[in-house]
C-alpha cells in the first residue's frame, strides 16, 4: 500500500498542523501478536518510520533449566518452545543428543520420525495459514484450516497420546512402535489433503483483498535475509534456495523426492506461495514415506542413564519456521554442561523493522503474521 | 516445571569445569553407551563408532585453517574437530577482524547463531561461540572466542546485522559487553533486572528479589 503519490502534499499539510511523530504501543495484549510480543511503533501519520520489538513475556528459563536435567527429562521442555510444533522441537533436540553419543536411530525410527515430522510442518503452517489470513480479514480459511489440522492432531494423539506437547520421539529412536492404523491415516490425510490445499487457494491466491492486503508488504531482498540471518520459507521467499532437509539431510530426508519452493521478491505473497507449495511437498514426502517403512528396532540402545562424552555439538533441522539449532556441551555427567537453541523465530523476527519501515499501521499485523512467530520460542 | 526446584541436584559445576575444547579431555573408559549392538538392528544404517576410547577432540589442519593462520597467525589460538564439527578459537580482540575475513574471503555468509558459555573456573571465564554456514561450500563453522569477567568483546554486528540482538541476549544472560555493539540492552529480560541468569554461579531459583518486589508486589516469584 504505497503512499507515496500522496506524500508531497501531506508533508506539506504536515508542516502547516505541526504534525508530530506518534510512538504507538502495540501488544503485548494484542490478538494478532499471536502472543506477548510487544512493538513499539513510531508513526508519521498511517506510515510507521521506525518500530521495536520488546520480548522476554515468556522468558522462562528453558536454557538454564537444562543445565539442572538429565539428557532425558529435558527433552519435554523442548516441546514448549514452538508449542504448534512440537515435534520438530523433539526431533531436533533427540538428534541433536544422539551426535553427542555418536549414536544413530534405527532406520525404522528415522522413517516415522520423518513422517510425523513433516505432519507437523504441515500443522504447523495449516495454524499459521488460518491465524495470517484471519489477521487480514478472510474469517473463512480459518476454519477449514483447523478442521485438517484437527485430524493430523488426531493422528498424533493416537500415536503418542498427546496432541500438542507430544514428547513423540526418544533419545535413540522411539519409545511407541507405530500403531496398526498409522498408515492408513496418514494416507488418508494426504489423499483428502491434496483438494483442500486447493480450496484454500481458491479462496485466497487470486483473491483481489488478499493480493492487495500482501504483494509487495515487507519486501525482504536476499541479501537482506541472510545478513539478518532469516531462515526458513522467510529466507526462501526472498530467492535462496536453502532447505537443512536437502543440504545436511537429516532423518530419512535424504530417500525421499521432495521440490523446494522459492519466491522471487520476497514480498508477504511470496511467503504464502512458498509455504502453501511446502505443505504440497510436505504431503509428498509423507506419501513416499509411508510406502515403506523399514521393519526393525525402533530404539538403538543408549543405555537408561545417558553420559555423553565431554564435548560439544551443533544439530540443526529445518523446522517449519526456519533453523532450528542445538549447540549442546557436555562435561561427561548425566546432566547437559550447557544446551543453546538457535530458535528460528527469534532470528527471524529481528527482520521485522526492516520489513515493516514504510508501511502503514494495517500492514503491520500481516509483517507480523507472514513472519510465522511463536513466543514460545521467541523468548524460551 | 512440575519439578520443585528443592530436589535439585547439586549443581554440576565442581565436577564438570572442564574447557570442552582441551584436546586432552578423556571421554569416559565407557564411551558410545549406545552402539545399536547385537543381531537386532538388521544392519545398521551408518557403521557405529569404534570401541576403543577415542580421542574426539582433534587438532584440525585443512586448507581453511592454513589460510586463516596465514592471515592471523598466533591470533588463531586453536583449530580442532570434534564429531567432525571443525571449531576455530581466535584471539579475543581479533574476533571481529575474524569474523570480517570469514564473511569476505571464505563465504561464511550466515551467522546462524552466537551464544556465550560460563567456565568459570578459567583464567578467562567466557567462551562467545559462533555458528557460522557458508552457502556456497555447504559448510559449517563455530568460532569461539575467550573473554574475562568484564573484558569488552568485539561486536561483530557491523558484520553479520543478525548479531544485534543475539550479543543482546549473550549480554542478557551471561553480562559480557560487546564493544561497538549499537544498542547493548536486556533483551528477555527487564531492563532494571540485576544479575546475569546463565553463569554458572547463579542458582536455578535464584531471582532479583528487589526487582521482583517492586514489580510484581510479591515476595517471591518461586
Amino acid at each position: 500500500m504505497s503512499t507515496d503519490t500522496t506524500t508531497d502534499a501531506r508533508d506539506k499539510q504536515q508542516t502547516l498542523l505541526g504534525a508530530d511523530e506518534l510512538v504507538l504501543n502495540m501488544g503485548p495484549q494484542h490478538p494478532s501478536t499471536h502472543g506477548v510480543l510487544r512493538v513499539k511503533l513510531k508513526l508519521d501519520g498511517e506510515r510507521v518510520i521506525g518500530s521495536e520489538c520488546m520480548i522476554g513475556y515468556l522468558h522462562r528459563g528453558v536454557e538454564k533449566i537444562a543445565e539442572h536435567r538429565s539428557y532425558q527429562q529435558f527433552a519435554p521442555y523442548v516441546d514448549r518452545m514452538d508449542y504448534v510444533a512440537a515435534v520438530s522441537n523433539g526431533l531436533g533436540y533427540c538428534e541433536a543428543i544422539e551426535k553427542l553419543l555418536m549414536v544413530e536411530a534405527p532406520p525404522r525410527a528415522r522413517v516415522i520420525r520423518t513422517i510425523l515430522t513433516e505432519l507437523q510442518r504441515i500443522a504447523s503452517h495449516l495454524l499459521w495459514l488460518g491465524t495470517h489470513a484471519l489477521d487480514i480479514g478472510a474469517l473463512t480459511p480459518l476454519f477449514y484450516c483447523f478442521r485438517e489440522r484437527e485430524e493430523i492432531l488426531k493422528i498424533f494423539e493416537k500415536y503418542c497420546g498427546a496432541r500438542l506437547t507430544t514428547h513423540a520421539f526418544r533419545i535413540g529412536g522411539l519409545q511407541y512402535e507405530a500403531y496398526d492404523t498409522l498408515e492408513k491415516d496418514v494416507e488418508n490425510f494426504c489423499k483428502a489433503f491434496e483438494p483442500r490445499i486447493k480450496d484454500y487457494e481458491d479462496l485466497l491466491t487470486q483473491n483481489r483483498i488478499w493480493l492487495g492486503r500482501t504483494k509487495g508488504i515487507g519486501i525482504l531482498k536476499a541479501e537482506d535475509a541472510i545478513a539478518m540471518g532469516a531462515t526458513g520459507p522467510v529466507l526462501r521467499a526472498s530467492g535462496v534456495k536453502w532447505d537443512i532437509r536437502k543440504a545436511m539431510p537429516y532423518a530419512a530426508y535424504d530417500q525421499y523426492k521432495f521440490e523446494i519452493p522459492v519466491g522471487t521478491t520476497g514480498d508477504t505473497y511470496d511467503r504464502y506461495l512458498v509455504r502453501m507449495e511446502e505443505m504440497r511437498q510436505s504431503r509428498l514426502i509423507c506419501l513416499q514415506a509411508i510406502e515403506n517403512i523399514p521393519a526393525g528396532p525402533i530404539l538403538a540402545k543408549v543405555g537408561k542413564v545417558l553420559k555423553p562424552p565431554p564435548g560439544e555439538v551443533y544439530h540443526s533441522i529445518e523446522a517449519p519456521k526456519g533453523e532450528l539449532g542445538y549447540y549442546v556441551i557436555s562435561d561427561g555427567t548425566v546432566q547437559p554442561y550447557r544446551v543453546r537453541i538457535r530458535p528460528p523465530s527469534f532470528v527471524n523476527l529481528q527482520a521485522f523493522d526492516q520489513m515493516a519501515r514504510g508501511h502503514l499501521v494495517a500492514d503491520v499485523v500481516a509483517i507480523i503474521g507472514t513472519l510465522d512467530i511463536v513466543l514460545g520460542e521467541v523468548d524460551r | 516445571m512440575a519439578d520443585e526446584p528443592k530436589e535439585q541436584q547439586p549443581s554440576p559445576v565442581p565436577a564438570g569445569d572442564k574447557p570442552a575444547s582441551t584436546p586432552a579431555a578423556t571421554p569416559p573408559s565407557k564411551p558410545a553407551t549406545g552402539a545399536p549392538t547385537g543381531a537386532t538392528p538388521p544392519k545398521p544404517a551408518a557403521p557405529v563408532p569404534p570401541k576403543p576410547p577415542v580421542q574426539l577432540q582433534t587438532p584440525l589442519n585443512n586448507e581453511l585453517v592454513t589460510r586463516v593462520r596465514a592471515k592471523f597467525g598466533a591470533a588463531l589460538v586453536e583449530a580442532i574437530e570434534d564429531r567432525k564439527q571443525a571449531i576455530l578459537t581466535v584471539e579475543c580482540g581479533k574476533l571481529a577482524e575474524a569474523a570480517q575475513y570469514l564473511r569476505d574471503e571464505e563465504k561464511f555468509d550466515l551467522l546462524s547463531d552466537l551464544t556465550a558459555v560460563d567456565w568459570p573456573k578459567r583464567e578467562k571465564r567466557f567462551d562467545v561461540v559462533l555458528n557460522l554456514y557458508s552457502f556456497v561450500k555447504n559448510e559449517r563453522l563455530r568460532v569461539k572466542a575467550r573473554a574475562g569477567d568484564g573484558e569488552e568483546v568485539p561486536s561483530v554486528a557491523g558484520v553479520w546485522p543478525t548479531a544485534n540482538w543475539l550479543e543482546r541476549e549473550a549480554f542478557d544472560m551471561f553480562g559480557i559487553v560487546f564493544a561497538g555493539h549499537p544498542n547493548l540492552t536486556r533483551i528477555l529480560l527487564p531492563d532494571e533486572w540485576q544479575g546475569y541468569p546463565l553463569r554458572k554461579d547463579y542458582d536455578i531459583i535464584e531471582q532479583d528479589t528487589t526487582w521482583v518486589k517492586d514489580n510484581l508486589g510479591i515476595e517471591s516469584g518461586q
